[in-house]
């Protein structure tokens, strides 16, 4: 189970940021999510994995362009992330970030910064910071269904045991 | 009824569909993820494997020992479930399955960002990560948004010295790393029936750097001939004038001139003219985007009878373009002129081996990404078509290809 609310501080990074700056090429041989997560962002700001837990990632548009690498989402997952918000996605991103579970919010104007807290709730698409609402765009159904199974290895489990 | 996509799809843009997937293919970076993740599914078996194939290319052959151990227990299960098996060497996922695997109208789900390629012959051709290949091999389907589309229509022909690589940076230019994100790119126009299969796989191929969801090209006769070298027949797709584009892009081949994107963004896009002059430590001719047998041999007319300046490392995109590159000579004027020769694969793309550049050092690379520290901690790339690769070879420094050809 994904809990498709919550809130936590945000920790805000740029627009156009591809998935080789989430994770790195040379990390990507291994089984092992834990390293993904402590090499997360490394080579576009190494302070910026150790501050990722509980967190609230707030980007730029076009977030996880480039490489279809699902490491990228996974060290974000195994960080800690709650959520990723942004005003637009490179769609790979997109749906690996519902696979495995981890809250993505498309939303146009959330302005807020480093270390405010950010709120949000996939089932009703809002965002909220600093005492102001923003409207996100709707999740389809599928999506939502696998969301709340945890990602996509949880919803089929579920579809194969019936 | 509308446009390719929704054609193929079978639905009007921004509808959600459940496909059954005619191809699916991974790579070994992304396929050893997907077994995990199969595994964890706990299904009884691959839904349809003579629809799947495991190419490797990414790290091929395997640098370390550890590379080896996964690349090992890939190939078990791919062997083992039935799946269609292309081992190292045997070349660059998308070229391999452009080598007479797929067909017009077909829905083709690749696990890499660049599977676009594939829509080169009207195929329904996109890239997703590896949790979604393995819900494919789970049960043969996937969900799929129909996307909205951009159509490019491309008028006059291209000058001498110029390239379809140039074109497709020209179009991620005016676009940008973003600007059809979500949708598909159709390409039409009058200059269509001269643009070669070949040129047709560089700017599918390239659609993903604009952020689009696929690329496609209407089946004609390029198409039909092109297949039928791999005893496949299909019939021509046509344009509907009823169909609905998002946005609509003229471009005049005749007008363009050989480019470059610039470090570290795709869509920052120079004229070589510019640019002519600027240093080089590594020129890299390869990848799913400019390393096919047409590509080599534009390089090598260049290279004839010369010496390269600068470490050029050439990587032909599949066995077939290698073998081709050997007999018809290509490979021995490239080897002439003093080019290091990889096995075919992605060779130094992804920065993983086979020619990644130490900090500070500058790249011209044939490939579809410059990406800060992607082919090097600290390095610089510029991309560039194979003319321009190989006329800065020569040089060693930026060149234009206008001066050599």
């Amino acid at each position: 189970m994904t809990l498709l609310a919550g809130s936590g501080p945000a920790v805000c990074i740029g627009a156009d940021i591809d998935t080789d700056l989430v994770i790195a090429g040379r990390y990507l041989r291994t089984k092992d999510r834990s390293v993904w997560a402590e090499h997360a962002f490394e080579d576009l700001d190494p302070t910026l994995a150790p501050r990722l837990k509980g967190c609230v990632l707030v980007t730029g548009k076009n977030m996880g362009c480039g490489s279809s690498r699902e490491q990228a989402v996974m060290a974000l997952r195994e960080a800690g992330v709650l959520a990723v918000i942004a005003p637009s996605f490179a769609r790979i991103f997109f749906r690996n970030c519902i696979n495995v579970g981890l809250p993505v919010l498309e939303c146009e104007g959330l302005l807020c910064s480093d270390g405010e807290m950010v709120t949000y709730d996939c089932t009703t698409g809002m965002v909220s910071s600093g005492g102001r609402s923003f409207d996100c765009r709707p999740l389809s159904p599928k999506m939502q269904e696998i969301l709340v199974a945890g990602g996509l290895v949880e919803y089929w489990k579920g579809r194969l045991s019936q | 009824m509308g446009t390719l996509s929704e054609k193929i799809l079978g639905a009007q843009a921004g509808s959600f569909s459940d496909k059954r997937i005619d191809k699916a293919f991974c790579h070994d970076g992304t396929g050893i993820q997907a077994k995990v993740i199969y595994d964890e599914m706990g299904a009884p078996g691959i839904a349809n494997p003579d629809a799947c194939y495991v190419i490797y290319d990414h790290i091929a052959p395997a640098n370390t020992s550890q590379t080896a151990d996964l690349q090992r227990e890939l190939r078990e299960f791919a062997v083992k479930s039935g799946m269609h098996f292309s081992d190292v060497g045997g070349g660059i996922c998308h070229q391999h399955m452009a080598e007479g695997r797929v067909l017009p109208g077909e829905v083709v789900i690749g696990a890499d960002s660049h599977s676009c390629t594939l829509g080169a012959f009207g195929a329904f051709a996109t890239g997703v990560g590896a949790s979604d290949m393995a819900g494919i091999w789970v049960s043969g389907e996937t969900w799929l948004r129909v996307p909205e589309s951009i159509a490019i229509y491309l008028s006059g022909a291209l000058g001498k010295g110029v390239e379809f690589k140039d074109l497709a940076l020209s179009y991620v230019a005016e676009l940008g790393m973003d600007g059809a994100t979500y949708q598909t790119l159709e390409f039409l126009g009058e200059s269509v029936p001269s643009v070669p299969m070949e040129g047709r796989l560089t700017l599918s191929n390239m659609a993903v750097e604009a952020g689009a969801k696929a690329g496609l090209w209407y089946a004609d006769e390029i198409t039909r001939e092109y297949l039928s070298k791999y005893g496949q027949s299909c019939q021509a797709q046509t344009p509907d004038d009823t169909a609905v584009y998002a946005e609509e892009i003229w471009i005049d081949l005749h007008e363009l001139e050989p480019l470059l994107a610039v470090p570290h963004r795709v869509d920052t896009v120079k004229p070589v003219s510019e640019l002519a002059g600027t240093q080089l430590d590594q020129v890299f001719i390869g990848t799913c985007t400019n390393g096919r047998f047409e590509d080599l041999a534009r390089a090598a007319a260049i290279l004839d009878g010369k010496k390269v300046a600068v470490r050029t490392v050439v990587v032909p995109a599949s066995q077939a373009d290698y073998l081709k590159a050997v007999t018809s000579g290509v490979m021995a004027t490239l080897v002439a002129a003093g080019c290091i020769v990889g096995p075919p694969g992605c060779g130094p793309c992804l920065g993983a081996h086979m020619g990644v550049l130490g900090d500070g050092e500058v790249g011209l690379s044939t490939a579809n990404r410059n990406f800060r520290n992607r082919m090097g901690i600290g390095a610089s790339y510029y991309l560039s078509s194979p003319s321009t690769a190989a006329a800065s070879a020569v040089t060693g420094e930026i060149a234009d290809p206008r001066e050599v050809v």
